[in-house]
C-alpha cells in the first residue's frame, strides 16, 4: 500500500522507513520543519533546516523513496510553542511532545497523507497499534524502557486507525540500531534527541519569558500556610514537584513546589511529604475505549518517566472530567498528561487540573489577606 | 516517464549546449594563457561571449561572465546603487531582493504589471535612484512594461537594472534602454554554472572579486569555459520565435484546468501559467503532481526544499489564494502531448480534492 513515513531524521523514523520499503510499500517520506534551527540556536547564518533535515534527506535517497519536507513552522508556533508559553503563564506544566502529536503530526500530517492517497501513516514511535473487536487499540511498546503510548494519548481513535508504529514491538532501542546497521542507514549510531527540540540550548525559560514576559515577572514564595518565605524571579522557572533552585534558604526541612499562583504570581512551597494527593482530574480528555459508567480500577501514569500505578477511575461525563483516585498519593503536576490504562492497553488521557485541595489553601489565605 | 514542467526552475540543456560543453571540456588551455592552447581556450570563450552579446543586443565587450543571474544581479546592484536608493519591483526574484535590502518596494497590479504611475511617483519624489525589475516573473510569467519604465528612469536621471533571467530565450529581450541585464545559463537551455551581465556602455563595473584581472577587470578567476561555452551556444539556440509554440501548450492547460489563472489577462511568457486551486495547499498539489509523475512547483523553494507561500502573489493581491497557486513552466522541448498528460495528473488530484477545493473556494 502507499504509506506515508514521518522521518524526522534520527535513527528510529529512518528505521522505519526503511523496513516499510522492505515490507513492499510504495513508501512517501515526510519532514516536518517545525522552527527555524537557526534562530534556536542564535547561529547567523545557519540554514533555516537544520540537521536532522539533511539526515531525513539523505536516508530517503538512500532508500530511493520520495520525499518531502514540509513547512510546519506558524502551526507549530501557534498549536505547540504559544501553547508552551501560555501553559507556563497559567502556572502549570506543559507537555510539547503531546500537542505536537496532537496537532502538527496526527492532525496535518495525517490530513496530508490522505490528500496524497496514502492508506496510512507509520512513525517512529515506540507504542503499538493492535486491532481489537472495536477497532485500533493503543498499547505500551514491547520496551518500558521506551514506551511512549503516554505521549500519545491524544491521538484520536479515527487517527490511530490511520496510524502505524512499527517500532513498538522491538526489544529496546540496540535491536533498531541493529536494524538500522544490517540496512546500512547512515543514521545508525546518531544519539538519540535530547528534550525539547526547539529549545535546543535547554534553557526553556528564556523563551517563555519572550513569549510571556509576565512569566518573568518577580512575585512571592510562600508557605502552605500563606507565610511569605521569600522572592522568586518568576513563575516561568518553576513546576510543581520541583525541589531545586527554589531559593528559600535557612529552613529546616528541604521544600519543594506545592502548586503556582499565577494570578497573584505566587510560588507555594512545602515539604516533600505535602505534596502527594490521592485525587486527582483531568480535562480535555480523550477516549480510546469506551467510557465505562462507573468506577473501575485501573493503571495510571502522571508523568513520562514513570511506571503506571494502581487507581481508580471515575468518568464524570456531565463534566467531561476524569476523576481519578490514586491507590497511592502521587505528585501530581497540573498540565501534564493523565494517561489511564488497563495493563498495556491506554483507555484514555487528559490533563492534569490544578488540585483543588493546594489552591483552596491559598484561596482561604488569599481572601484572609 | 515523469512529465518535467518545472523549466522555470531549470530548462532541459540543449543539444548544441551539450556539444559546446563537451568541446570545451577537451580544451586544456587556460583563456589567459599566452600559448596556442590557451588561445584555443579564448577563443571559445569569445564565442560564446558573441553569441551572448548578439542575442541580447548589446556589445561583446560590455558582456561580463558569472557564475549565475544570482551573481549577475548582485554584481550590478552593487555597482549601480552606488550613490543611489534603490527601488525595485515588489515581486522581484529574491536574488534582486536579497542584493537590495534597503530597497524601497514599488506595487504591482492585480494583473501582476508594475504600477507605471507610483514608479513615476517614485522617482519624483526623492534623489538619484537605481530602479531594479525583472523582464518577466518567475512564477506567473507576467512581462513588466519594460520600454515604458526605461522610459520614466531616462526622464528621471534613473539607472535601470533588468533581470531578464526568465524573459532570456522565450520572449524578445535586449538590453535596450536598460543599463545594465542579467541573464543565467541554465534558464536558457545551458549548463548550471554560467551567467552573464550585459552592460550598457560606459557603466562601470568595479569587481567584487579582483583576481587576476580577467572579464576586462570586472570579475576575477578563470572563466568556467565549460559552462560559458553551454551558455554561448543556447543563447543562440534560444530562439524566442520557437519559444512561441509554447503558448497553445499552455492555454490548452489553461483551459483545461478550469482554474484561476494568476496574471491572466497580461502579458505573459509563452510557456508559464500560474494555476489556483484555492483551499489546497501549494505543497499538497506540488507532492500529489509529483507522485503521479508530474514535476511542477510553487512560490519560491528555499534550499531546504520547503515550499514557502509566495510573496508575488501576496503583492497581487491574491491573499489566502497565494498560497494555493502552482506554477506550471513548459520546458522549450515539451512533448506535444503536455496538456494532456498534465491535465489527467491535475485532474486525479482535483477529484480526490474536490472536497477541500469547494471548502476553500466558499
Amino acid at each position: 500500500m502507499r504509506i506515508l513515513v514521518a522521518m524526522s531524521g534520527g535513527v528510529d523514523s529512518s528505521v522505519v522507513a526503511a523496513l516499510m520499503k522492505e515490507a513492499g510499500h510504495e513508501v512517501i517520506g515526510a519532514t516536518l520543519q517545525l522552527y527555524d534551527h537557526g534562530a534556536a540556536v542564535q547561529k547567523k547564518g545557519a540554514c533555516c533546516a537544520g540537521q536532522d533535515i539533511h539526515d531525513a534527506r539523505r536516508v530517503a535517497d538512500a532508500l530511493d523513496i520520495p520525499h518531502y519536507v514540509l513547512d510546519r513552522e506558524a502551526r507549530f508556533r501557534a498549536a505547540v510553542i504559544d501553547d508552551f508559553a501560555a501553559t507556563y503563564a497559567r502556572g502549570e506544566t506543559p507537555i510539547p511532545c503531546v500537542r505536537c502529536n496532537q496537532t502538527v503530526k496526527f492532525q496535518d500530517l495525517v490530513e496530508m497523507a490522505l490528500d496524497l492517497g496514502c492508506e496510512a501513516m507509520a512513525t517512529g514511535h515506540y507504542a503499538r497499534r493492535v486491532e481489537g473487536p472495536d477497532g485500533a487499540e493503543l498499547h505500551r511498546a514491547v520496551d518500558p524502557a521506551r514506551d511512549q503510548s503516554y505521549f500519545l494519548f491524544a491521538t484520536t481513535r479515527d487517527q490511530l486507525d490511520f496510524a502505524r508504529f512499527p517500532l513498538g514491538d522491538m526489544p529496546d532501542k540496540a535491536a533498531v540500531r541493529a536494524v538500522a546497521e544490517r540496512l546500512g542507514l547512515a543514521v545508525a549510531q546518531k544519539p538519540d534527541s535530547q528534550d525539547i527540540c526547539f529549545v535546543p540550548e535547554g534553557r526553556y525559560d528564556r523563551l517563555v519569558a519572550k513569549l510571556r514576559p509576565e512569566t518573568a515577572e518577580a512575585g512571592e514564595i510562600v508557605d502552605l500556610s500563606g507565610q511569605v518565605l521569600g522572592r522568586h524571579e518568576g513563575i516561568g522557572r518553576f513546576t510543581v514537584g520541583q525541589g531545586r533552585g527554589i531559593g528559600v534558604g535557612g529552613t529546616q526541612e528541604r521544600l519543594f513546589v506545592a502548586a503556582i499562583d499565577a494570578p497573584r504570581r505566587r510560588v507555594v512551597v512545602g515539604p516533600r511529604a505535602a505534596l502527594p494527593q490521592a485525587e486527582v482530574v483531568a480535562g480535555e480528555v480523550n477516549w480510546l475505549s469506551t467510557p465505562p459508567e462507573g468506577p473501575v480500577a485501573v493503571q495510571v501514569k502522571l508523568r513520562g518517566r514513570e511506571q503506571p500505578r494502581a487507581a481508580v477511575m471515575r468518568w464524570d461525563a456531565a463534566a467531561t472530567l476524569l476523576r481519578v483516585t490514586l491507590e497511592e498519593p502521587n505528585i501530581a503536576a497540573p498540565g501534564q498528561a493523565c494517561v489511564v490504562y488497563d495493563g498495556d492497553r491506554v483507555l484514555a488521557g487528559g490533563f492534569l487540573r490544578a488540585a483543588s485541595s493546594a489552591m483552596g489553601a491559598i484561596d482561604r489565605d488569599g481572601a484572609a489577606a | 516517464m515523469a512529465l518535467y514542467l518545472d523549466a522555470n526552475a531549470t530548462e532541459p540543456l540543449r543539444p548544441e549546449a551539450r556539444a559546446a560543453v563537451i568541446r570545451a571540456l577537451d580544451l586544456v588551455g587556460n583563456p589567459s594563457s599566452v600559448h596556442g592552447a590557451g588561445r584555443a581556450a579564448r577563443r571559445v570563450l569569445e564565442t560564446a561571449r558573441d553569441q551572448v552579446a548578439a542575442r541580447f543586443g548589446a556589445s561583446p565587450a560590455e558582456v561580463v561572465f558569472t557564475s549565475g543571474g544570482t551573481e549577475a544581479n548582485a554584481i550590478a546592484i552593487a555597482a549601480l546603487s552606488r550613490g543611489r536608493r534603490v527601488l525595485a519591483g515588489a515581486t522581484e526574484h529574491p536574488a534582486v531582493l536579497a542584493a537590495a535590502p534597503g530597497a524601497t518596494l514599488l506595487p504591482v497590479l492585480a494583473d501582476g504589471t508594475l504600477d507605471l504611475a507610483a514608479l513615476d511617483a517614485a522617482l519624483a519624489g526623492g534623489p538619484a535612484a537605481l530602479v531594479c525589475l525583472m523582464a518577466a516573473n518567475n512564477e506567473t510569467g507576467v512581462l513588466h512594461p519594460l520600454a515604458e519604465a526605461a522610459s520614466l528612469c531616462r526622464a528621471h536621471g534613473a539607472l535601470l537594472h533588468v533581470d531578464g533571467v526568465q524573459a532570456a530565450g522565450r520572449v524578445a529581450l535586449a538590453i535596450g534602454q536598460a543599463d545594465s541585464l542579467a541573464i543565467s545559463g541554465h534558464k536558457l537551455g545551458g549548463p548550471k554554472g554560467a551567467g552573464a551581465l550585459l552592460l550598457r556602455p560606459g557603466i562601470d563595473l568595479p569587481a567584487l572579486i579582483a583576481g587576476g584581472g580577467q572579464e576586462r577587470g570586472r570579475r576575477g578567476g578563470t572563466e568556467a569555459l565549460p559552462a560559458i561555452a553551454g551558455l554561448g551556444a543556447a543563447a543562440e539556440a534560444a530562439d524566442p520565435a520557437a519559444a512561441a509554440r509554447l503558448a497553445p501548450l499552455r492555454d490548452a492547460i489553461e483551459a483545461g484546468a478550469e482554474a484561476a489563472v494568476a496574471g491572466a489577462g497580461a502579458p505573459r511568457l509563452p510557456n508559464t501559467t500560474s494555476l489556483v486551486l484555492p483551499g489546497v495547499a501549494a505543497e499538497t498539489q506540488v507532492i500529489a503532481l509529483d507522485l503521479a509523475g508530474v514535476q511542477v512547483s510553487a512560490g519560491s523553494a528555499c534550499s531546504s526544499g520547503k515550499v514557502r507561500a509566495s510573496h508575488v502573489l501576496a503583492a497581487m493581491g491574491l491573499g489566502a489564494a497565494a498560497g494555493s497557486a502552482i506554477r506550471v513552466s513548459l520546458p522549450w522541448d515539451a512533448p506535444p502531448d503536455t496538456a494532456e498528460r498534465f491535465l489527467a495528473a491535475w485532474s486525479a488530484m482535483r477529484a480526490r480534492l474536490s472536497r477541500k477545493a469547494m471548502a476553500g473556494a466558499t
